[in-house]
């Protein structure tokens, strides 16, 4: 496994188009939160979730890691790489272990930089927008604790998102198809939640959708308004990647490649 | 001797180097991949499928007192045919014949709800004060106390200073400026058959005309009398609105004329409407022979949608719209890119090297298909969803013919439109996965995002987005003179149709330049 490990690494090391979409996805993510954060202000009736709209660049960065995520499998696919691979290692499930690890390691450090890159943008852009102390807004802070669990949650959210995508990737194998797949199970459910104004349904929409429910990871106030708990969102979104993930593996086993 | 041998010539015709068969043979690539052409058909039955699935999830449930039944409160037809707002606090009398009325305003207050309750219920103790801009209180003559009944009123604004409206649609400003203590305003209005004339002053002696209404079928005995109502007030760029109380003070009434009742009757016009009422106790009383003080809730205006009254605006067709939209972005990239995965661009090259000519005869074949895959799943999304939104007792404001006509061409050039920019990205890009990305990032995300944006900053990414081109969805009736909350979560766009459309015409024609320069400058 190290030695699959290395090999994976390896693979993604030299691409340069790797260093490429991490660098795009954290300034993407932070330019949008940037963004948000400079086009509200202070109002005086209404608590707003200001740690929450730090990190609405996640919903603009995460389309960027789910290019990452398939490309890592399809990539292979499209050029032929994944035969060489597979015959390297004949034990394929191994195979998208180590592509899982891998793309995890590299998500758990971008995303770090991506999330506190927001929350830096909102603790310096906040307090000019009127969200001050004196209107009961302190200053961004991980010492508060649902601020770090939002922020901690945050990168795990992009973890499980590359993790879906490469799920998704290796049972779809080619790579518009993919993303399309995606990118329409992140963004449909959202948009379907706020046509449907049946209000179980609407917050079955918002408990079943990987994004929707991944997201509650972000809220800091008003968590009894929440369609799901935080905790319980993000094993909603990892339910979703564990399924693409077998799905993926199960084809990728079974199939010629 | 040797005869001379003819020199070779192929019996096959020689080909021609038109357009039009570039476009044939793009045409014959697209249509011989059978999963493509399957998907030409995903894209329009997941439109529809996803507009039934949001319009069924939308029901409309209307209360009386406390059981809710399915369905949607009463909405008034004006005298124009327009849906509209008719719901006022009305203190009135008979008048037979020609008569005048005049009165003094001396304040107008307002309160408005700290949250949102349900319609057509009491408003509850929890107030803050405050006065809705539209908050009117005046003096007003109707045909009769009918829903959406012919009316004149000449009114004191909570911020529109005095004006003359009638008819629901019609409005003609008076005097700026709001009442005070201190300076208060008399109001007159005349009525000579179907004539009525409204005036106002700022000392009760000299009088300016506002305007002249003629109200259509106005009986030989109408009613006049004095009115107050406040309209549903937004604060802090919410997207629905507050429902709010105004209360006015009058006296100094002068009544000239045949009056066939002798004593003022209250009443609250359209108590069983989409606003609360005013609790009957307080919602009238006489201070003295010429003096009222009455307060009311509600609107008389054009009715409009989203934050007043919570109709689908079109929302179901559009999350198919969007879902269809992925579909098709994809294939559209496909047909380019699976070109250069598989190398049979050089051959495309090869047989035609006037390289622009063929991603103009490619543009022509994806755009042509998202054209009639648009077309043919707005059609019948629309029709579908707007029949299960009406069975599931929602209220949806009518479509004139033409109106759906403009949606179901208008969506089918945006899809057209959205083909060709994903092809053109493909072809730039010339990796589908960029390119799918990128489009769907400028295509679906604006709308993810604009539900979490303020109003303004939402409108603004609906101007600069392509996604500004779902404008030709937009239907819902505005009014200059109605607050709400004009915005696209609510079916609001903030550019006219056709304008929107040219903002994604705009993106499209970048991205082709761009790429027909770089497929000119690279090699394939």
């Amino acid at each position: 496994m190290p030695e699959l490990l290395h090999a994976e690494w390896t693979k993604l090391r030299t691409l340069s188009s790797t260093w490429w979409l991490v660098l795009a996805a954290t300034v993407l993510t932070v330019a949008v939160s940037a963004g948000a954060v400079l086009a509200s202000t202070y109002q005086s009736i209404g608590h707003q979730d200001t740690t929450r709209l730090s990190l609405t660049g996640i919903d603009m960065g995460q389309a960027v890691i789910a290019i990452f995520a398939v490309l890592v499998m399809s990539n292979e696919y499209s050029t032929g790489m994944m035969r060489l691979t597979l015959t390297a290692m004949p034990r394929r499930l191994l195979v998208l272990a180590a592509k899982g690890t891998t793309l995890t390691g590299i998500m758990v450090i971008s995303g770090v930089t991506a999330v506190g890159g927001c929350l830096v943008a909102g603790r310096l852009i906040l307090p000019v927008r009127g969200f001050t102390a004196s209107h009961d807004y302190p200053l961004l802070s991980l010492a508060h604790g649902a601020t770090l669990r939002a922020a901690s949650g945050s990168v795990l959210y992009l973890a499980l998102i590359a993790l879906l995508s490469l799920g998704v990737a290796a049972a779809v194998r080619d790579s518009a198809v993919s993303i399309g797949i995606v990118l329409g199970l992140l963004y449909l459910f959202p948009l379907l939640a706020q046509v449907v104004n049946d209000p179980t349904w609407h917050r079955h929409l918002e408990q079943v959708g990987p994004m929707t429910a991944g997201l509650a990871i972000q809220a800091t106030t008003g968590l009894q308004d929440l369609p799901i708990s935080p905790w319980a969102g993000l094993g909603v979104l990892a339910g979703w990647a564990g399924a693409a993930l077998a799905v993926g593996g199960v084809l990728l086993h079974r199939r010629d490649a | 001797m040797t005869m001379p041998v003819p020199p070779y010539r192929s019996d096959l015709p020689v080909g021609r180097r038109g357009f039009a068969q570039l476009v044939r043979a793009e045409w014959t690539k697209f249509r011989t991949v059978r999963g493509w052409v399957i998907t030409v058909g995903v894209v329009a039955l997941v439109t529809v499928f996803l507009s039934i699935v949001g319009a069924s999830g939308s029901r409309g449930t209307f209360c009386n007192g406390s059981t809710c039944t399915t369905g949607h409160p009463p909405v008034a037809i004006g005298p124009g045919g327009e849906p509209v707002a008719d719901s006022y606090t009305y203190v009135f009398r008979p008048l037979a014949g020609n008569g005048s009325l005049t009165v003094r305003v001396s304040s107008l207050s307002g309160a408005r709800t700290t949250s949102i309750g349900p319609p057509n219920t009491p408003l509850h103790s929890s107030l803050q004060s405050g006065l809705a801009p539209w908050a009117k209180a005046g003096i007003l003559v109707r045909k009769n106390n009918g829903p959406g009944s012919a009316y004149a009123a000449v009114m004191v604004t909570g911020s529109h200073g005095v004006r003359l409206q009638y008819d629901y649609t019609h409005d003609t400003p008076g005097d700026p400026g709001p009442v005070t203590a201190s300076s208060p305003r008399w109001l007159r209005i005349t009525r000579a058959g179907d004539a009525v004339t409204g005036y106002d002053s700022t000392d009760g002696i000299h009088w300016t005309k506002i305007g002249t209404a003629y109200l259509t079928g106005l009986l030989t005995t109408a009613q006049v009398g004095l009115f107050v109502t406040s309209p549903v007030s937004f604060v802090s760029e919410s997207r629905r609105g507050n429902p709010s109380v105004a209360t006015a003070s009058f006296d100094q009434i002068a009544l000239r004329g045949d009056l066939p009742a002798a004593s003022w009757k209250g009443e609250q016009i359209g108590a069983a409407d989409i606003y609360p009422t005013v609790p009957s106790a307080s919602s009238w009383h006489q201070r003295s022979a010429d003096a009222f003080t009455i307060s009311g809730t509600g609107d008389i205006a054009p009715l409009v949608g989203g934050g007043i009254i919570g109709t689908d605006a079109g929302e179901s067709l559009l999350v198919g719209q969007l879902a269809g939209l992925i579909v098709l972005i994809v294939l559209a990239t496909l047909f380019v890119t699976s070109e250069y995965r598989r190398g049979l661009i050089r051959t495309t090259l090869v047989a035609s090297p006037r390289r622009a000519r063929i991603l103009a005869a490619k543009a022509v074949i994806v755009g042509s298909v998202g054209f009639f895959a648009g077309l043919v799943g707005t059609a019948l999304a629309l029709v579908i969803s707007r029949k299960v939104l009406v069975a599931n007792g929602n209220f949806i404001f009518p479509l004139t013919g033409l109106a759906q006509a403009r949606i179901i061409v208008g969506t089918g050039l945006l899809l057209g439109a959205v083909a060709v920019l994903a092809l053109a990205l493909g072809t730039a890009l010339r990796r589908s996965a960029g390119a799918v990305v990128t489009c769907i990032a400028l295509l679906v995300l604006p709308f993810v995002l604009g539900a979490t944006l303020s109003p303004s900053a939402s409108n603004w990414l609906m101007r600069l987005a392509p996604t500004a081109a779902f404008a030709v969805q937009g239907t819902e009736p505005r009014s200059a003179l109605v607050t709400n909350a004009y915005t696209v979560v609510n079916g609001y766009y903030p550019l006219s149709p056709w304008a929107g459309l040219a903002v994604l015409c705009g993106y499209t024609a970048v991205a082709v330049g761009v790429s027909v320069w770089l497929l000119r400058r690279r090699d394939a």
